[in-house]
């Protein structure tokens, strides 16, 4: 075992379940040369994973899609899993999520499947160091920027990107609900719909479909119709914006979202309410509802 | 000038023309208001995102009337942001080593590349005029396919936006008799280097994508490289020359 206590920190995927990815911060300030920022789906995730092990925010962890993740670590270390509940196993024994845990050197940890949500996060003391590329570790599934998706055999070498260690034993965490509510702000496009997109958009429930990935939460529900046939000439999108096609059907841009889009955005889901659109699966409903205000910039219910 | 919400931490700006996006991210790229966190022009409008924590949209919308692009700015164009074409503005590179390939090419590029942000200097393009679809554009356009290719090169461009996908460009200058609609039918694979036209632009995919631009050609030069910095060769305000090279260039 000598020999391994030489060789720097690192974890070693024995299965990534259906898909799993490095993520951190992303790559912000790169959009006038065609980059997305990427990052965490799911960033309030991320960042609570990140401060219940002691790291600095922009350390980067594991995004595990549906559960699945299996991971030995080869070092003593520490982790905190948060995001899409999951039952959870630590060589053998079962550990809670939202909270700082000890992990010995060989133990195997097993991700089962979330029972709600879809995305979890596994958070390490010292954050996942694979190089960076363009100044982040994050994946960009659409651009296919960043470090590769996770596979069999993959082996993540650990960084030093930890302050203190945490003093926090666990994290409350609001329970996902079956009908979320997303908040949001009118525009930039509202004038290119009819006078009732709006009231449309607020009054019934869509139903989030299978081919919601990194890039948007598509829906199924009542279709916004047009105002003008006219073609929008391409413009910058933001992650959150509603965008609807010409089928009616919108779509919310999540981190992997297009730097640019030619559809017109009817609404913005709020920023705090991002997380929850990305914790969101096939088949199950959520509920648009307007922002009412902007305090400090942000909007309140 | 319209400014359109777009958010709790960004606001649309829209304005009549590609010209008044130009002059408006070269004003917002020189002076940008405090607490803006990315400027992201495209065809109409220009994106200002910001930090909530720093400013406001309030604060931010009476920061951007000021520097609205209008006929009184319209003289004092930017030291910082020559008209394109200026004489004297190409690389003493030129004509590029990219013509002949291999390392002198990237030595090349990185040196235009360094110069692009601030300053930005002439990129040279070497074209193969030999796309698949030289001939459509030619019933499309009612113009020889010797004279595309002259009227292709005929200039001055420079990179309006980016979008689509990393490093592509939107490059702006087009002559007016080769604005075409897109195809009707995208490829769904278009080779990295290829170099298209479509309504006002024209631009060369960094990498094999789907695709629904005409095909007129093929470059060597590395438009996207993720191990330089930047990494995007074409970046919005810099001028673009086009050059034929190789055996099937112009007929004259």
């Amino acid at each position: 075992m000598t020999g391994a206590s030489q060789r720097s920190a690192e974890i070693a995927i024995v299965a990534p379940g259906p898909f799993a990815t490095v993520q951190d911060l992303g790559r912000p300030g790169l959009a006038h040369l065609g980059i997305t920022r990427s990052g965490a789906a799911d960033r309030h995730s991320l960042l609570l994973a990140n401060r219940l092990v002691g790291n600095l925010t922009g350390a980067a962890a594991i995004e595990v899609t549906y559960g699945g993740l299996i991971v030995r670590f080869t070092h003593p270390g520490m982790i905190a899993v948060t995001g899409a509940p999951c039952p959870l196993e630590l060589s053998g024994r079962e550990i809670g999520m939202y909270a700082p845990v000890d992990v010995q050197a060989g133990a195997l940890l097993r991700v089962g499947a979330p029972a709600r949500g879809v995305r979890t996060y596994l958070g390490i003391r010292g954050g996942v160091d694979v190089p960076a590329v363009l100044g982040s570790r994050s994946r960009d599934t659409l651009a296919g920027i960043g470090p590769e998706p996770l596979v069999a055999g993959t082996r993540l070498p650990l960084g030093g990107e930890m302050s203190d260690p945490p003093t926090v034993d666990l994290a409350p965490h609001a329970r996902y609900v079956d009908e979320p509510e997303l908040r949001v702000l009118a525009g930039p496009r509202t004038d290119w719909f009819t006078a009732d997109a709006l009231r449309t958009l607020w009054a019934k429930a869509y139903e989030v479909t299978t081919d919601s990935d990194r890039v948007g939460v598509r829906l199924r529900g009542p279709a916004m119709r047009r105002r003008t046939t006219a073609e929008l000439p391409s413009e910058a999108v933001v992650a959150g914006g509603i965008q609807i096609p010409p089928s009616g059907q919108p779509v919310i841009f999540l981190a992997d979202h297009p730097v640019t889009g030619g559809y017109p955005v009817l609404g913005v889901v709020a920023t705090e309410d991002l997380p929850l659109a990305a914790q969101c699966r096939p088949g199950q409903l959520l509920r648009f509802r307007p922002a009412r205000r902007l305090v400090n910039g942000l909007p309140t219910r | 000038m319209r400014i359109l919400p777009c958010g709790d931490e960004a606001l649309l700006v829209e304005v009549a023309n590609l010209q008044e996006v130009e002059d408006l991210y070269v004003r917002l790229r020189r002076d940008t208001p405090p607490g803006v966190t990315d400027l992201v022009p495209a065809a109409r409008t220009v994106l200002v995102a910001f930090d909530p924590t720093t400013t406001g949209p309030a604060r931010l919308r009476a920061q951007l009337h000021e520097v609205s692009p209008g006929p009184a700015g319209r003289g004092s164009r930017p030291t910082g942001a020559p008209a394109p074409g200026t004489p004297g503005r190409d690389t003493p590179a030129s004509p590029p080593a990219a013509v002949t390939g291999g390392d002198g090419s990237r030595a090349a590029a990185d040196a235009i590349v360094t110069a692009a942000e601030d300053a930005p200097s002439t990129v040279i393009i070497p074209v193969r005029y030999d796309g698949p679809d030289l001939v459509d554009l030619a019933r499309l356009t009612g113009l020889t396919p010797a004279q595309i290719i002259r009227r292709h090169m005929r200039g001055p461009h420079r990179v309006a936006f980016c979008g689509f996908a990393p490093g592509f460009a939107y490059i702006a200058g087009l002559d007016a008799g080769l604005r075409v609609p897109r195809r009707d039918s995208p490829r769904t694979r278009v080779p990295a280097g290829a170099v298209a036209i479509a309504d006002e632009f024209t631009g060369v995919y960094p990498r094999a994508s789907p695709g629904g631009w005409h095909l007129i050609g093929r470059t060597d030069l590395t438009v996207f490289d993720l191990t330089r910095d930047p990494p995007a060769l074409l970046a919005p305000g810099t001028p673009v020359r086009f050059v034929a090279v190789g055996a099937a260039s112009v007929r004259t």
